[in-house]
């Protein structure tokens, strides 16, 4: 018998079965919330600190490279932990991504432009 | 209501309206501006997008009246430049970009998932509230000194030197991005989270994966442009550097801020056009389409691959020639998914049991007029022939093919397609089919000389030419005027039909979407009963309520409709 | 206005509507990426172009404040972390306690920021007709100077808006939280709030030292 697609008599489905869904009540603890400030912290101080010395004269722009390091570090932390970015469904994480991906796309396709014009 | 499998009619018209649906559930002005209805926001949305189609299409006119002679004695040159700028961003901004994705889109997309509503229903309203602040500052730039930069912006003409009102305008399209980002935001997460039981991702009708796709693009590409458009102006009213050279800025930071967004626009307005052809082929040729999940794909990789090619409308404004080269075989390579449609829409009509309606009409039109389009976009994209031809009037005729010949008879046709569905009644069909084919003509009589004119070097954005172009020219405005009449003789008989129009029934095509298993015009919250999805999409072969007689290949019964 | 906790017509279950929500959030969120994006390719673009006036230029401005406004702004991170926590685990006055002292850390960030203005002022780099980066710099520095400063009140500017925002909200979450509205069954808004203090967190995380380490030796 065919099924016309509307089941009358059905009560409104489980939320597993709609759209996916999947129980975000993880509770992250206070004890790692702090650990992960400490860690913060340290992370200031450290990109401060480096900023203070000449890094260039070994590598050249090896000052920016550690700066931005240790500050994809921190947003990474807050991503994944205060923000619960661990814990999350995967069409977040998803989101997450993309976002970087595309900001990656403007900052490096656009400054290749530039970069290349001594080139020729 | 309740609904049973005997209840449920297919191909039979009905006799009379539902006694109760969205239009008549609440009555008043109050009911209608504070509603959260997402399908009486369609048609708030409906009713402002043709206004400033009114507005684009003016503009258009008086161009074309200005081009009939070589010296043009319509208005002055300063004018002539408001005249394309003003065109250039009530339609790009205020009808197209909008368009299908918030008149069709906010309709169709929680009926064809079986949802009540989009996830945000007043995030939904407010989105419609802010394009309406976004026009009233272009509308006031308009008749305050318009604006003369053109619709692209570029500095330092626009940050420094223009004397237009640079500054409303560009507010005006910052606070109009936000509608769109809301849009798209509610967009991707409706379908991420409000599918009905059943409707699983490759079940989804292809309008709704097309909807996916463009709402990307709103997401991460509005932004950009809000953000370059807030600087330009901060750069206007404080003097600052960023895009003057005179100070130390680059001019082509600018463009390429600028083309990040607007490239992606192009597909944000072709995108949910195909997503329209991908409904109305398989109904009108009784036959699933074919390839659904490289259509579906298709979409994804245009949204995606889109992003990667802006610099194609930099290639002679000073980028590196390596740069010029990357982007020209990206764009090479974002043409391709878009062949892939065009391929499966033409094996889905290949054996299939076609009919003429009005929709399909504009369907296959659809699909002859995006292929020039599409394909003269490949000749812009090649760096030695771009030499010649970028800033002419080939450009002009490339992109007026898409977005004209693509989007705006996507979204003629679809609005056609979901008439019944949105008004409960039909149009007149044997008219309609002559305001189908009047379009088709004028549009190509109008931009198909323009071609012609590009390759013979007619620069764009100039408001004289040279005596030996003025054949091509008023053919050019001749076919304007035929053009027009095909777009003013849908919005009389539509309005007419909405009194006096025959009353549709669920489903007059019949086609195999979730909407068309609702009452014309549906209730305030779509569905009796939430539905439980178990068949494919465009599975004509095995849905009997559509009283389609299957089992005679190739002809299938006509569905009423066809009169 | 609604009963907070009450479900929405158009979600069929409270954990749909929730995690609508979460996502919707999320969304938003992307979208604030690729807006302050283009101002960081901006000035990853005029950085490269005019590195030792940008040198010169990031040196003038106050590192102290800076850092310490670093550290400010992660603990109000922490404690708006915490304040989603208590939500869930309904100890009720520790979520006022914590919500409060995010407010505070944040009004301290906006306070530093506006002592940081003022300093700025006073020194003529603020772009305009009053731009004099330092006596006797020729036209071309104080150009790329200015250029500098444009960037750095329009990044800093535009963040300390998101802040004033994120401000306001955090006014209302108060009242709301001080009136119990808050539940482990029901705490969506201290959920999207938080995701909107972090993220703004997030931008102040890159743009310290963008602008303020770029040559400090």
């Amino acid at each position: 018998m065919w099924a016309p697609g509307f089941s009358p008599a059905k009560a409104a489905p489980a939320a597993t079965e709609r759209g996916n869904l999947v129980s975000e009540h993880h509770i992250v603890s206070p004890k790692v919330y702090v650990t992960i400030f400490a860690v913060l912290m340290i992370c200031t101080f450290l990109t401060v600190a480096a900023a203070k010395v000449d890094l260039n004269q070994y590598f050249s722009g090896l000052n920016i490279i550690v700066a931005l390091t240790i500050a994809t570090l921190k947003a990474s932390l807050v991503v994944l932990f205060f923000m619960h970015g661990k814990y999350s469904p995967k069409r977040t994480q998803l989101v997450i991504i993309c976002s970087v991906f595309w900001l990656a796309i403007m900052l490096f396709m656009t400054m290749s432009d530039y970069i290349s014009r001594p080139w020729l | 209501m309740s609904l049973t499998p005997a209840a449920i009619p297919s191909a039979t018209p009905g006799n009379q309206l539902p006694r109760e649906h969205y239009l008549n559930a609440t009555y008043g002005i109050r009911s209608w501006l504070l509603t959260t209805d997402h399908k009486r926001i369609a048609l708030l949305y409906l009713a402002s997008v043709t206004f400033f189609f009114f507005i684009g299409g003016a503009f258009a006119t008086m161009i074309r009246i200005h081009l009939l002679t070589p010296t043009g004695y319509l208005v002055t040159p300063e004018t002539y430049n408001k005249l394309f700028t003003m065109h250039g961003v009530a339609m790009i901004f205020f009808f197209l970009i909008p368009s299908i994705p918030a008149v069709l889109g906010n309709f169709l997309i929680p009926l064809m998932i079986g949802a009540k509503d989009l996830a945000f229903p007043k995030i939904n309203l407010l989105s419609w509230y802010i394009y309406l602040v976004g026009g009233c500052f272009v509308l006031y730039s308009f008749s305050t000194g318009g604006l003369d930069t053109g619709w692209t912006f570029y500095t330092p003409l626009s940050s420094v030197y223009s004397n237009s009102a640079v500054t409303p305008a560009v507010l005006g399209i910052f606070i109009n991005g936000f509608s769109s980002i809301l849009t798209g935001l509610n967009f991707i997460v409706t379908i991420h989270t409000m599918r009905a039981p059943g409707m699983t991702w490759f079940r989804l009708p292809l309008f709704v994966w097309a909807h996916y796709a463009t709402s990307i693009i709103f997401i991460l590409g509005t932004p950009v442009i809000a953000i370059t458009l807030l600087l330009a102006g901060l750069e206007r009213m404080f003097h600052l550097g960023f895009f003057n050279p005179a100070l130390g800025g680059d001019p082509i930071l600018f463009q390429h801020l600028f083309w990040f967004y607007s490239h992606p626009a192009v597909y944000i307005m072709i995108l949910p056009a195909m997503g329209v052809i991908s409904e109305i082929i398989p109904t009108f040729a009784r036959k699933p389409i074919f390839g659904y999940t490289f259509i579906a794909g298709s979409s994804i990789a245009i949204a995606v691959i889109g992003f990667f090619v802006w610099a194609h409308h930099m290639f002679l404004t000073g980028e590196s020639a390596y740069a010029a080269l990357t982007f020209s075989l990206l764009s090479y390579l974002v043409a391709i998914p878009s062949a892939v449609k065009v391929f499966n829409w033409t094996s889905t009509l290949f054996k299939g049991s076609i009919s003429y309606d009005t929709p399909m009409l504009y369907a296959l039109g659809f699909i002859g007029l995006f292929l020039v389009g599409g394909l003269t976009g490949l000749f812009l994209a090649c760096l030695g022939l771009d030499i010649h031809i970028h800033d002419t009037y080939f450009v002009v005729a490339h992109f007026h093919y898409i977005m004209v010949g693509g989007a705006v008879m996507g979204y003629v046709g679809g609005l056609h397609f979901w008439w019944p569905k949105i008004t409960g009644r039909l149009y007149p069909e044997f008219l309609a089919r002559i305001a189908a084919v009047t379009l088709f003509v004028g549009f190509n009589l109008t931009f198909f000389p323009q071609f012609i004119l590009g390759y013979l070097g007619m620069p764009r954005r100039y408001h004289s030419y040279p005596p030996e172009f003025q054949v091509f020219n008023v053919m050019s405005t001749a076919g304007a005027s035929i053009l027009a009449l095909g777009y003013l003789l849908p919005m009389i008989y539509l309005v007419w039909s909405m009194r006096y129009g025959q009353v549709a029934g669920r489903n007059p095509w019949p086609a195999t979407g979730l909407e068309w298993q609702t009452d014309s015009p549906p209730l305030t919250e779509n569905f009796d009963v939430t539905p439980e999805v178990t068949w494919e999409a465009y599975d004509f072969e095995n849905r009997p309520d559509l009283g389609l007689d299957v089992k005679d290949a190739p002809t299938l019964a006509p569905a009423h409709g066809d009169d | 206005m609604h009963r907070t906790g009450e479900l929405f017509g158009q979600f069929e279950t409270l954990d749909q509507q929730r995690e609508s929500a979460s996502f919707g959030m999320w969304v938003f969120l992307s979208t604030e990426v690729l807006f302050f994006g283009g101002m960081f390719m901006t000035y990853t673009l005029n950085r490269s172009t005019y590195p030792d006036v940008f040198g010169e230029a990031s040196r003038s401005i106050n590192l102290t404040l800076g850092a310490v406004n670093t550290v400010v702004l992660i603990a109000s991170s922490l404690t708006m972390a915490l304040s989603v926590w208590a939500s869930q685990v309904g100890k009720k006055q520790w979520l006022t306690i914590f919500l409060i002292a995010t407010l505070i850390l944040g009004s301290v960030f906006l306070g530093i920021k506006g002592v940081e203005y003022h300093e700025k002022f006073v020194e003529h780099h603020v772009p305009g007709p009053t731009f004099n980066f330092e006596p006797g710099a020729d036209v071309a520095t104080n150009a790329h100077a200015q250029l500098f400063f444009s960037l750095y009140f329009a990044m800093t500017g535009l963040h300390a808006l998101h802040m004033i925002v994120g401000a306001g909200l955090l006014l209302w979450l108060i009242r709301q939280s001080m009136r119990g509205r808050f539940t482990p069954e029901y705490s969506t808004p201290v959920d999207l709030i938080g995701l909107y203090w972090h993220f703004v967190d997030i931008v102040w995380i890159f743009l310290f030292p963008l602008l303020y380490l770029i040559d400090r030796h």
